[in-house]
């Protein structure tokens, strides 16, 4: 860890095996000093109660009109790709539960994710690496207040809460550009084809999504909030913040996808 | 030349640092300073950019770690405090920052009440209001307390820079670069309002600059730093009646006719 009393002169600095490898080691350990950190000081009063609220209204209320579009154009689109294929079989009857699983299994909570990780992480890195940088974090440090409470724990707890919420809500839109679809070209009701939808999907489905989506809105907060919290000055700095945010979020969203993927189809098999 | 009416402790220094070293990589920035700093007393700090008038500051605050040395405030030594402690002093010691660093997101009143809110949480809104205006008043800017620091100039946020740190009624005062940046006649604002801080709350304070009319103004004692350590100490006409060439340049640009 990049301590204030330690060397951090690249070239007289010694190395445990070489710069890259121990700066990976380093960040590792940085970002679990700081996962250990959120911890704690969520766990401690006081609690900024004022300040999630309105970070769930900047994270959930206003990602809104983005992931409406987004979500519905998804659906809509998943449905009229899908409709060629099913129909060579004679089987576009099972559009809603063929649409009902991506969308509720894979569509709606990667779509959020990405597209949360795009407009609320880089949000976040831009906003904590500028307030470094104009030394708004050390002013609140100065004067006996925590920064961390109140910049990064309410930030990633606002992630944390509102893109599950977010993900039941693209599903649903997307659902709802899935019907358009299939009532414009086969003529199915809105029972028929809600009826179909429920029917298709278990609890087990409900259930991963909900934990999966929670799993990404505490990566994407956590991520935008560390890069730009330890963002170096500068201009460059924040430009470096908001981009690493996007990017480190964006990757790990994907490996968190496969890597829950492969725990639920062993639970569905089993 | 500063005349404001103002009772100095030389026998109580608030702030006392022996042997303060700090490196940054290669760079030594500090090589062993040593200064008192007595109650009521206004203490300039001259120097040149980059010669750690600011990392001085910073580690009193307990912003950044000292390589060695002690640096005692108000009877404790920084550098070993943590949690509650650390907190206690910092009450005790506001910082203005060069910049001001105001909170982009918040209003005037919500600048300046978040430390207060933060550290008193038993005091009613009536108790916030009546403290927030008192400081507003103090510093001169009662009409902005609805504005957004985008929309004050320098000076004035500047002055709620330092209205934010004395809303929570420090011992010490920590300016940095208080003048950077302002015309002349905004300077001369500030000056008087570090005088009028000085004699009106008390303070004890470090002021970091390298504009002399501000240092002439507003300090009782000049300490020039150079090289890593303070190597002249005194009243304004004191330091500056020397041939010494790393000091007599700094009079010379400011009061020397071209």
């Amino acid at each position: 860890m990049s301590s204030p009393n330690g060397n951090l002169n690249p070239k007289t600095r010694k190395y445990f095996i070489s710069r890259r490898v121990d700066s990976i080691f380093i960040s590792l350990h940085d970002v679990y000093q700081f996962i250990i950190r959120f911890f704690k000081e969520a766990a401690l009063p006081p609690y900024e109660l004022k300040e999630l609220s309105r970070q769930c209204y900047e994270v959930g209320y206003r990602s809104l009109p983005l992931i409406s579009l987004t979500g519905f154009i998804t659906g809509f689109v998943f449905t009229n790709q899908s409709r060629p294929s099913l129909s060579e079989f004679g089987a576009t009857s099972w559009l809603p539960s063929l649409i009902s699983i991506a969308v509720v299994r894979a569509l709606a909570p990667l779509v959020t994710a990405l597209i949360a990780a795009g407009k609320v992480g880089s949000n976040m890195g831009a906003e904590l690496g500028s307030m470094k940088v104009t030394e708004q974090i050390d002013a609140m440090e100065v004067s006996a207040t925590n920064p961390f409470k109140f910049l990064v724990v309410t930030r990633v707890m606002a992630t944390t809460f509102m893109i599950p919420l977010l993900v039941v809500y693209t599903a649903m839109v997307g659902l709802l550009g899935s019907y358009l679809s299939v009532h414009a070209n086969e003529q199915t009701s809105w029972p028929a084809f809600f009826t179909q939808v429920f029917e298709s999907i278990s609890f087990l489905d409900l259930f991963s999504t909900m934990i999966k989506s929670t799993i990404f809105g505490f990566t994407i907060g956590l991520v935008g909030c560390y890069q730009g919290y330890n963002s170096s000055k500068g201009t460059e700095g924040v430009g470096r913040a908001a981009n690493s945010a996007v990017v480190a979020a964006m990757f790990l969203i994907f490996i968190e996808e496969i890597i829950i993927v492969q725990i639920v189809n062993a639970i569905r098999i089993a | 030349m500063k005349n404001n009416n103002v009772n100095i402790n030389k026998e109580n220094p608030l702030i006392s640092i022996r042997g303060l070293t700090k490196s940054f990589g290669e760079m030594d920035v500090l090589k062993g300073v040593d200064i008192d700093v007595y109650q009521g007393e206004n203490l300039v700090v001259l120097g040149r950019s980059g010669t750690g008038k600011s990392v001085l500051i910073k580690i009193i605050s307990g912003l950044l770690l000292p390589d060695q040395g002690t640096v005692m405030v108000l009877g404790k030594n920084v550098p070993e405090l943590k949690g509650k402690d650390l907190i206690d002093l910092r009450l005790k010691v506001g910082f203005s920052f060069q910049n001001s660093a105001l909170y982009d997101s918040m209003t005037v009143r919500e600048n300046l009440e978040f430390p207060l809110v933060r550290n008193f949480r038993k005091l009613t809104k009536a108790e916030v209001n009546t403290s927030v205006e008192e400081v507003l008043d103090a510093v001169g800017l009662s009409q902005t307390i609805n504005q957004m620091p985008s929309e004050l100039s320098g000076g004035q946020r500047k002055r709620i820079g330092i209205a934010r740190t004395l809303i929570l009624k420090p011992e010490i005062m920590l300016y940095d670069e208080p003048t950077a940046g302002l015309d002349p006649i905004t300077c001369l604002d500030i000056n008087g309002l570090i005088n009028e801080v000085q004699e009106k709350y008390r303070t004890t304070s470090i002021i970091i600059t390298h504009d002399l009319t501000c240092a002439k103004a507003t300090g009782d004692r000049i300490a020039m730093l150079l090289e890593g350590q303070f190597q002249r100490e005194g009243t304004f006409d004191e330091v500056f009646e020397t041939d010494d060439i790393r000091i007599k340049p700094f009079y010379d640009y400011n009061f020397t006719d071209i």
